[in-house]
């Protein structure tokens, strides 16, 4: 009981720092939204998706994906920022639970990401962007999406407490995510790169988030999926490994190191 | 009854290549002070972080009231605080979110953290820059706000890891302040510094440590005898050394020694200040006006010289 109580303390610790704090909201929302009207603008018109509704259909769920994916070097960060000031010292000191801080940590991130998907969707609205697979499936696909930044947020919780200095954090998950990202079916289709990389970007849990929120949002075309690819044909079971994969190799891995964090 | 005990503490890094900590052995006795005295890199941090369950030892044994750190960690969390060598505080938060943070990490329940928090802040004269982020404090301040909330809940042991490291002289005046008034309230305190100044001030014993092993121990008083006490130092004329020699010499009680290139008379004395107004009265009734005399005082450099026969040089950190 007061491993939740302690961690819903950290979690509000989280939420605090946002209003004390305004511009990590106004920019982490911005970037996102910024990233729709470039997408929508510049290439929606030079790609034919066969789509009706057009590219920003596609772009949507690729612009959400990147997104929650993000969440992983908001994690890192923090973790690293906390530690370097010593903070991470300070709660371990104290009779709390040991994970409290960590966990406290992931879940306020996510709350962060419930703020920044639903302007998000907003932008995406007004640019045209029309899901139709039905309100409870639309609300489906932001429960994914919220799932698997909650599931990236402990790989972020990792690299956050191994690292040795606050500022290569920021560099090691732009390196982590950023590949991740575009080597993707999240803007463009797979079915142009070559083979190896193709084959990279339809196992991509980055691309089967994006195939799953599509099929979540009423889409038919998949951009790439290749006839008989697990991934391309699966997405919503293969992201949900994913995450279930993601988790339980990485929780544990987390909170060992933050209980070793200073040995 | 003490109240805290380390044994034969081995802390090694890198694979064992470097020793942090070498069969280190100390102890508290229950309501005093003890000040562990060294320069950068003997083992203060290492050995505050293991009492305090940060880091386990290699081998060695510890208690904190009486609790096995190694084996109860989460006993011993509850009845210690710690402040460490940086403000351990949420710098983006006010003083006061903190505090009430913090008070709730305690179980204090949020009123009683509201209550606590507004005590704190006005005992440690935080009131009027409660409700400003941290980061707009002053050094001194934000090491009082880090004071205050490892005292959220009354601690049985507290541990101060070089509390006045990086202020200023007026900061850490302060800072003594507040830990004297503490002291007197009765907590058992083991705290670190690299200043011999401070644990005089503070400390009703010194354990001295260098590379990882307590290499003397004893009051204050103690210590300082085995340097040497102070020494009173006039420089003069040429042509008032000998009569100086003499002045010096009467409030000595001990013969004076002479640095001729520097025309330096220095004697040892044992009245301090006193003595020093003795010697100055005595020059000016003899019409000799110095040109430099002062009272030195045996420095953190002076007690390593002495014990280890090198100087306590700022080595690199292990921790």
């Amino acid at each position: 009981m007061s491993a939740i109580r302690d961690t819903a303390i950290i979690t509000q610790r989280q939420l605090r720092l946002l209003t004390r704090v305004p511009e990590v909201l106004i920019f982490s929302t911005i970037q996102p939204v910024m990233f729709v009207l470039l997408f929508r603008y510049v290439f929606g018109g030079s790609i034919d998706t066969g789509q009706s509704g057009g590219y920003v259909q596609l772009l949507m769920p690729g612009i959400f994906v990147q997104t929650v994916a993000f969440t992983l070097a908001g994690t890192a960060s923090g973790l690293a920022e906390d530690m370097k000031k010593g903070l991470i010292d300070r709660f371990r000191s104290l009779p709390i639970s040991q994970s409290a801080l960590v966990v406290g940590r992931t879940l306020g991130d996510s709350l962060l990401n419930i703020v920044v998907l639903a302007v998000m969707g907003i932008a995406g609205y007004a640019v045209g962007w029309r899901p139709s697979g039905g309100l409870g499936n639309v609300a489906l696909g932001f429960l994914f999406l919220l799932l698997f930044g909650y599931a990236l947020s402990w790989v972020g919780a990792l690299v956050g407490l191994s690292a040795s200095d606050a500022r290569v954090v920021q560099n090691v998950s732009f390196i982590v995510t950023f590949p991740l990202t575009f080597l993707s079916n999240a803007f463009a289709p797979t079915t142009g790169m070559p083979r190896a990389l193709q084959y990279f970007a339809e196992w991509n849990p980055v691309s089967t988030m994006v195939a799953a929120c599509r099929e979540l949002f009423g889409l038919e075309n998949q951009f790439g999926a290749t006839k008989g690819s697990f991934p391309s044909e699966n997405p919503l079971t293969t992201s949900f490994i994913y995450i279930i994969l993601i988790m339980v190799i990485f929780v544990p891995l987390a909170l060992r190191k933050y209980k070793k964090s200073s040995d | 009854m003490k109240s805290v005990t380390a044994e034969e503490l081995v802390k090694t890094y890198d694979k064992g290549k470097v020793r942090a900590l070498d069969n280190l052995s100390l102890d508290v006795e229950e309501g005093t002070v003890l000040g562990v005295l060294g320069p950068n890199g003997a083992g203060k941090t290492t050995t505050v972080r293991i009492l305090s369950t940060l880091l386990r030892p290699d081998s060695g044994r510890a208690t904190v009231a009486g609790i096995d750190v190694i084996k109860n960690p989460e006993k011993v969390r509850e009845v210690i605080g710690l402040s460490g060598q940086y403000a351990a505080v949420d710098e983006i938060l006010t003083g006061y979110d903190n505090l009430v943070m913090f008070g709730e990490l305690y179980h204090l329940g949020k009123k009683n953290a509201v209550l606590r928090a507004n005590e704190l802040l006005e005992r440690f004269s935080l009131t009027e820059a409660a409700k400003r982020p941290i980061k707009t404090y002053s050094g001194g301040m934000r090491r009082r706000l880090d004071l205050a909330a490892s005292l959220i809940v009354k601690p049985k042991v507290l541990f101060l890891d070089e509390p006045t490291t990086g202020l200023d002289p007026r900061g850490r005046q302060e800072m003594w302040g507040v830990i004297q008034e503490l002291v007197k309230g009765g907590v058992t305190l083991l705290l670190t510094t690299q200043y011999l100044e401070e644990a005089d001030q503070l400390a009703d014993e010194i354990a001295v440590i260098d590379t990882g092993k307590v290499i003397a121990r004893g009051t204050s008083d103690a210590l300082k005898k085995q340097v040497g006490g102070e020494r009173l130092e006039v420089v003069v004329d040429a042509a008032h050394i000998a009569e100086t020699m003499k002045i010096v010499g009467a409030v000595s009680g001990l013969t004076p020694s002479l640095d001729e290139g520097i025309r330096m008379i220095s004697a040892p004395v044992s009245t301090g200040s006193k003595a020093l107004f003795e010697v100055l009265k005595s020059l000016d009734d003899a019409g000799i006006h110095p040109l430099d005399v002062g009272l030195k005082r045996p420095s953190l450099d002076d007690v390593f010289l002495s014990l280890t026969g090198h100087a306590a040089e700022a080595k690199e950190a292990t921790s």
